[in-house]
């Protein structure tokens, strides 16, 4: 057991555009080594009002790389005078995380909804590329995704159907993938304001080959009484 | 021996070179003298009116217990205490800063710390030492916001837990949390689960061992209840007690005389070319 091996998020992290805003997904899994150090992480941290960002990889440097931009982002907005826009916000985490790749270990997803462009996502990964996509998956539970995503997505969904969706492919990366695993959290953006959801890991469907949740098997082997002594 | 062809000005930062150097040595076997380490079993918890810390207090050097009653719930400011796991030495000189720099800020704003401040720069100084200062911290604390408890991992992360474990004994007393704690309890409920989870490390795991601190935090009140369980006492103690002698005991008198001083006179012929 090594408790000192770095934090780092194993995770599954989803961001996914919809017809009006965008909706956010991540589990909830913290390990250092193979202990889960946390498990009821929150991954998805506020940068402004309207925009959010998705942590996978070192715990740590997702932290400090979200913490500068939400203070760059808030000096940006006095200075503008208006809500700032997710270009600008996920252009201030990629410069971080292209200036500093030697010594940073973070793939972010920053998600969120401003009146120029609507909902938008825009996937960070390692080495500091920004890429606007539709929707972005990422964390080593995204493995298992992809090809769950060429066939699911579909473009203008409604707002029920892609945090359906979003919800669906977190449980089937947890399913598969050990360093993700705890409850889902979802966080939807759009022009009336943000929406955070929680759903548990036992209220999520169970794919092939998982079990219902159980006490223990002595109850259920004991459900009936214990037998009668025989001589 | 040649000289380099452009000149570097010094940067700034903190110079990681050396470090590359201990990996090298390292992997040669030659290992670094080893540091006392707390070893250690920390935790904290929520209940109805604040935080709730504890921790055992055993420290060790390698194989041996060097201090069998250290403190390692740390004062960072009247309202906000701190547990800390890892290298002793770095544990105490991060805990002392910042609650240094918490008084200060104090004088500044003339209010009373948050957590949350005193969170922001432990992680800020432990993430620009990159792991190297290894100090896994619990900290805990009531202010004008409600009661907080955060994590802080040598690397600069931090999780805010409702309860939360540190140290090598951090999974036997996680054990404990995870079947007992719930929302809400009242004060006896959370020293007597907060003294169950530190027993748990202090039997369970080597690196930790002896006593129990707690520190229950509330609004406007902290109680530091230093030793308040004790339950590895020392045992087979003689009962006819032990006597020893008042003062240097005189074992043999031998006088020795020095040998008489002669005195030589020369004559007294001046020095002459």
């Amino acid at each position: 057991m090594d408790l000192k091996a770095p934090h780092s998020m194993g995770t599954t992290i989803i961001g996914v555009t919809y017809d009006g805003g965008v909706v956010l997904g991540a589990d909830s899994r913290t390990s250092t080594g193979m202990y889960v150090a946390n498990r009821a992480s929150d991954k998805i941290t506020q940068l402004t009002d309207n925009v959010y960002v998705c942590r996978s990889g070192s715990a740590a440097d997702s932290q400090i790389v979200s913490d500068y931009v939400r203070y760059f982002l808030h000096q940006h907005t006095i200075q503008l005078g208006q809500p700032a826009t997710v270009k600008v916000a996920a252009n201030l985490v990629r410069l971080l995380s292209y200036n500093n790749k030697n010594m940073l270990e973070t793939g972010l997803i920053v998600g969120g909804w401003d009146k120029y462009e609507g909902g938008k996502i825009y996937g960070v990964p390692l080495g500091g590329t920004i890429i606007e996509q539709p929707f972005a998956i990422g964390g080593s539970g995204s493995s298992y995704l992809y090809g769950f995503f060429d066939q699911a997505w579909k473009e203008g969904m409604t707002k029920d159907e892609a945090e359906q969706l979003v919800v669906k492919a977190v449980s089937l990366a947890m399913a598969r993938d050990g360093a993700s695993g705890g409850v889902v959290r979802t966080v939807i953006i759009n022009s009336e304001g943000v929406t955070r959801n929680f759903y548990p890991g036992d209220k999520l469907p169970l794919w092939h080959e998982e079990l219902e949740p159980h006490n223990s098997l002595l109850d259920i082997i004991n459900a009936s009484g214990p037998e009668p002594m025989h001589m | 021996m040649s000289k380099s062809a452009v000149d570097v000005p010094p940067m700034g930062g903190f110079n990681f070179d050396l470090c590359r150097r201990n990996d090298m040595l390292a992997k040669k076997g030659v290992n670094p003298p080893s540091f006392r380490k707390t070893g250690t079993t920390i935790v904290g918890i929520v209940f109805q009116d604040g935080i709730i810390l504890g921790a055992d207090t055993r420290a060790t050097e390698g194989p041996i217990v060097c201090d069998k009653n250290c403190e390692k719930i740390h004062y960072m400011a009247p309202n906000i205490y701190c547990c800390g796991a890892g290298t002793a030495a770095d544990t105490e000189a991060v805990t002392d800063m910042v609650s240094s720099q918490l008084q200060l800020h104090r004088y500044h704003t003339g209010r009373e710390s948050r957590v949350i401040t005193a969170l922001t720069l432990l992680k800020k100084h432990l993430f620009n030492y990159q792991g190297y200062v290894s100090a896994a911290l619990v900290l805990g604390g009531v202010d004008c916001t409600g009661p907080h408890l955060h994590t802080i991992y040598p690397h600069g992360s931090t999780d805010t837990l409702p309860f939360a474990t540190m140290g090598s004994g951090s999974l036997a007393a996680m054990a404990i949390f995870e079947s007992k704690y719930r929302e809400g309890l009242n004060r006896d409920e959370g020293i007597k689960l907060v003294c169950e989870a530190i027993c748990s490390g202090v039997f369970n795991d080597l690196g930790s061992g002896s006593n129990v601190d707690v520190c229950v935090i509330t609004k406007g009140h902290k109680e530091y209840l230093r030793n308040h369980m004790l339950p590895n006492p020392r045992t087979y103690i003689s009962s006819r007690g032990y006597t020893f002698p008042k003062k240097t005991e005189v074992l043999i008198t031998k006088i020795t005389p020095l040998k008489d001083k002669e005195v030589v006179i020369e004559g007294g012929d001046a020095m002459e070319e």
